[in-house]
């Protein structure tokens, strides 16, 4: 499972550009679900098994990454966000674009230290001379993604792009551990869940499930001085109560804290201050379709080195599997 | 106290915090019963209490009119049990922050707890921290037991509502928690019950709405499912008081405020209106230039778009636990929202 | 460009529409072959072209930014607030009419004589709360005569002609709207579903219902947008210029267009030599945002018209980008 890890973490993938992200969830699954199509969105919908209930299973394919808003006369891009991304986050980062261009951010001079960053004032070097030679790589609209490798620790792991190619990791071993399930499975790696949770919305739509989960990650309250919450690394999946956006079902919520302690796994509860996923978008839709998720705590999220522990990735696989078992 | 006030501290005294409304919705609905022709409760948590049209006794198809009134309340939810067994909070919607300090609250764990909201006392603050409003991740709720009975009977994700205080004050005005919005299904019943021996010609879903103040899904997914012919949604808004503009204000016990503007069907806001007119009953104009953060936001963009309206009680001191509001206003909320039901004509005349 | 002066001077607040819906019927009635106006006021018609398929979505919006009245004082002064993202600097000392009467009325403040000393209040626009219309009203009952509490109140603007630009309000959108008016007088290559939308700039509510009635493969959102060619010494991020010709949008805060659309767009303006620009990534939004997500969403596009001062009472845009845009809009149904 690291391998695909490292594969999918590695990938190019930001919101409206998750093309190569869903070539390698394609090839990951042949063989190992019934159907599989990109909708007009640009999600990729995987179906496997019959009969009921249906369930939707949702993990975004998209990351954050940046979009060139233009080329100045000196080759310099100027560029604008691609979800929620932090200017302090950014400052000696490289990003690459879908050709393969790559480049390093900086800044304008700043007065004092003391100003606040922003991302106006920052731009991102491409090596190029000059506008012609900038233009011959990148076009305005192009969007970029940071460049990280994926790092083992043992125990745990960094990586750019765990939001949420962990949770798209978790959904495909979780499809080719399910050998024949007796319910329907919408699995839905979806597109632009970063810039506001869009491509989950059509598809469920699409879909009608009875009930769905979300993948996701979620933020930790264990590093130093942290904020309260009680979610840390290493503790086992969290099961979210509530987010930024949303309330979980408390049917799926609680079904999801039956299935772990029928598993004997660790768990977490857990309430995030600020912040939502797909979840939130699929219970609207319709007449409502009760919805959870099952969140896999991660430090860092939104920069370039994001952290996770191995053990809780493989628990999450398997509380998966149990849930959608006991439907 | 009446029969109205002894109904609404009824709804209100239960705990009914977003997406944990079960007590306040079960209080709904025992009050719904003895008035409506069926009485469900959906998928999502909403009460839906529908009176037929008195004309389909005749074997006539009624148009549907869906009555919305939310009937959850803010709250707060336990995010950390820290070693000593105090509870770190965040909010579920938005209470006044300024209010939470001292406060008595709730605490939904295996069983009821009754805590108070602490925080640094006072005598130990610098002046700059008292001059300053708490911060919510400086505030916790000390429940008097030790930590090891804390941690048997707490988890994280357990919720908190306001201690359920209900006072009545002087002429016929009211106090307590979750007067936003179970005023408004107080409305609903009062309706119910004006209607009764009279003719309609529509249906009327009642529909008491979970997840207004967070989340904000019910009155849209019970929308999607009835699909109404027309809708009108009963809120709260801001009272006259003492230091606020009256531009953006409303005169207590003076009658409930009909809203217009875009959120607002002009068909349904002229036959309020009249109903105000013909019963008698004074009322305030509500202008609303933009969405009303009300469940008439939603509703009127279910499917195909719904004819929507709004109507709202003033209510002083929102989003606190001492929220105040005049029995009048409900007591004419409900007749006018009963006259318009009888006076309503078939669906194709809201086309203009 | 007639129908143009008639849908500028036309007034058409959010939620409010009516007349610019009646103008609009007026003209394309004897040449659609349906229509429905909807349960919050959105126009739609049906015309059919030589083919049938994919089902397409061309959508408008008729509303505007405006003032509603919501307070009127003991003086019979009208307190208001501001229906959508109406620059607020622009506000002071205009011309408005108010209600269905089109009553005229001046915004007024505290006249400069009575604050000079006062310096920080000169140095910022006064807020919408510190101004009032002013209607020649005696008393609150003699304004109530006229005029009542949620009035909407429009800028009394004139449309003209400025050479090779015209001047006027409510170019967003209603620029869109005589396109699409336009474009549904001439025989089409292939069936469309035109929705004059409500209500766009109060949250792009309109757009959203007429998405789910119409249900399209595809949608062509028709708009007026903000252009940026005042002066500027930097070599920054550029909104579009007017006259440099239609602009395609790549990505807003509402949506991320369908890049084979974009790139079908880009090259139906190479081949036809029609001019065109990109819109600056990552700014404004549009009906697009809505209808690209509803029910099982659909590949979208938007086409705009670049106007200088939009969402305030006069805007300026160029007659050759708004042929061009309409050139544009023609070529890519064509090619669909």
């Amino acid at each position: 499972m690291k391998e695909l890890l490292k594969k999918l973490t590695e990938v190019y993938g930001p919101s409206g550009n998750e093309g190569p992200v869903l070539h390698i969830l394609q090839k990951e699954l042949k063989g190992h679900v019934d159907s599989m199509k990109i909708d007009v969105l640009g999600n990729l919908i995987v179906t496997k098994g019959r009969g009921k209930p249906r369930v939707m299973l949702a993990a975004h394919a998209d990351e954050i990454g940046v979009a060139v808003t233009h080329i100045d006369k000196n080759g310099f891009l100027r560029f604008t966000n691609v979800g929620g991304l932090r200017p302090v986050n950014m400052l000696g980062h490289r990003v690459r674009f879908q050709n393969g261009t790559l480049g390093t951010i900086g800044e304008e001079k700043r007065d004092s230290l003391k100003d606040e960053l922003k991302l106006e004032k920052m731009y991102i070097d491409i090596g190029a001379r000059d506008k012609a030679e900038a233009a011959k790589r990148v076009a305005v609209g192009d969007m970029g993604c940071f460049v990280q490798p994926f790092v083992d620790t043992g125990s745990r792991l960094i990586a750019k792009a765990f939001d949420d190619r962990v949770g798209c990791a978790i959904v495909v071993e979780a499809l080719k551990r399910m050998r024949k399930p007796a319910c329907s499975i919408f699995a839905v790696f979806t597109a632009q869940e970063e810039v506001g949770v869009r491509g989950a919305r059509t598809a469920a739509y699409g879909i009608k499930p009875d009930v769905a989960v979300a993948v996701d990650i979620t933020g930790t309250g264990d590093t130093p001085e942290s904020r309260t919450m009680a979610v840390g690394l290493g503790k086992g999946p969290a099961i979210k109560v509530m987010d930024g956006g949303m309330l979980a079902s408390p049917q799926v919520k609680e079904a999801l804290i039956a299935a772990a302690k029928r598993l004997r796994i660790p768990y977490q509860l857990e309430v995030l201050i600020g912040g939502t996923t797909d979840a939130w978008g699929i219970q609207v839709t319709l007449e409502g379709i009760p919805s959870g998720v099952i969140s896999i705590p991660t430090r860092y999220a939104h920069t370039p080195s994001e952290m996770v522990d191995a053990r809780d990735v493989e628990n999450c696989v398997r509380l998966l599997v149990e849930y959608v078992r006991s439907l | 106290m009446n029969k109205n006030a002894e109904m609404l501290k009824r709804l209100t005294t239960p705990g009914g915090v977003s997406g944990f409304e079960s007590p306040a919705a079960q209080a709904a609905a025992r009050e719904f019963k003895p008035l409506a022709d069926t009485v469900q409760h959906d998928r999502n948590g909403s009460v839906v209490a529908t009176k037929f049209a008195t004309s389909r006794k005749r074997g006539k198809k009624a148009p549907l009119l869906l009555i919305d009134a939310h009937v959850d309340e803010i709250g707060l939810i336990v995010t950390r049990i820290e070693d000593d067994g105090m509870l770190r909070i965040a909010q579920i919607g938005g209470f006044d922050q300024r209010v939470l300090p001292s406060q008595e609250v709730i605490v939904h764990a295996r069983r009821p707890l009754r805590g108070i909201i602490g925080s640094k006392p006072v005598h130990l603050l610098t002046p700059e921290e008292r001059a300053a409003v708490d911060k919510l991740e400086d505030l916790y709720v000390d429940v008097g037991l030790p930590a090891s009975s804390v941690r048997r009977l707490v988890q994280v994700g357990d919720y908190m509502s306001m201690a359920p205080w209900f006072h009545e004050l002087r002429n016929g005005f009211y106090a307590g928690k979750a007067m936003d919005d179970r005023t408004g299904v107080a409305a609903q019943i009062l309706m119910l019950e004006a209607l009764k021996g009279r003719q309609h010609t529509w249906d009327v879903a009642c529909v008491a709405a979970t997840q207004e103040e967070y989340g904000g899904y019910g009155a849209s997914t019970c929308a999607f499912r009835l699909a109404p012919d027309a809708a009108i949604a009963l809120d709260v808004t801001q009272g006259q008081a003492p230091g606020l503009s009256e531009d953006e204000t409303f005169p207590m016990g003076k009658g409930p405020c009909i809203a217009v503007g875009p959120n607002i069907h002009p068909g349904i806001y002229d036959r309020l209106c009249k109903a105000a007119k013909a019963e008698e009953l004074p009322y305030s104009i509500e202008p609303v230039p933009g969405v009303t953060g009300t469940d008439a936001g939603p509703i009127q963009v279910t499917r195909h778009g719904v004819p929507t309206g709004l109507v709202s009680i003033p209510l002083r001191y929102m989003h606190t636990s001492v929220e105040t509001v005049a029995m009048l206003d409900i007591e004419r909320t409900g007749r006018l929202l009963a006259r318009f039901v009888v006076d309503m004509e078939g669906p194709e005349k809201l086309r203009e | 460009m007639q129908l143009l002066r008639q849908l500028s001077e036309t007034h058409g607040v959010a939620g409010n529409e009516k007349a610019v819906r009646d103008l609009i019927w007026s003209e394309i009635k004897t040449r659609v072959d349906s229509k429905e106006v909807d349960a919050m006021g959105n126009l739609i018609v049906t015309k059919k072209g030589r083919k049938s398929r994919p089902r397409i979505m061309l959508a408008a919006h008729m509303d505007e930014v405006g003032l509603m009245v919501v307070n009127i004082d003991k003086q019979g002064m009208l307190k208001f607030r501001a229906v959508g993202g109406l620059d607020e600097r622009a506000l002071l000392s205009k011309h408005v009419l108010v209600g269905k009467d089109k009553t005229p009325g001046v915004i007024g403040a505290k006249p400069v004589h009575l604050i000079w000393r006062r310096e920080e209040e000169m140095k910022r626009p006064p807020k919408t709360d510190e101004l009032h219309i002013d209607i020649g009203a005696s008393s609150k009952e003699d304004a109530e005569k006229q005029v009542k509490i949620g009035d909407y109140a429009m800028f009394d603007t004139e449309y003209a002609s400025l050479g090779p630009t015209i001047k006027g309000k409510a170019f967003d959108d209603r620029i869109g709207c005589a396109l699409l008016v336009e474009l549904l007088k001439k025989p089409l290559p292939v069936t469309v579903h035109a929705a004059f939308t409500v209500q766009e700039e109060v949250g792009l509510r309109g757009a959203r219902i007429a998405a789910f009635r119409i249900e399209p493969d595809i949608a062509i959102v028709l708009e007026g947008t903000a252009a940026g060619d005042f002066p500027e010494k930097r070599d920054l991020s550029k909104a579009a210029m007017i006259g440099k010709g239609p602009v395609i949008t790549i990505m807003d805060r509402t949506v991320i267009c369908d890049r084979k659309l974009v790139d079908l767009a880009i090259a139906c303006a190479k081949k036809a030599r029609i001019p065109f620009q990109l819109k600056r990534p990552g700014v404004g939004g549009t009906d697009a945002g809505r209808i690209h997500m509803t029910k099982a969403g659909s590949r979208t596009l938007v086409i705009s018209v670049a106007c200088r001062y939009v969402h305030s009472p006069a805007s300026i845009a160029s007659k050759a980008d708004i042929r061009n845009a309409g050139r544009l809009v023609s070529a890519v149904l064509k090619a669909l």
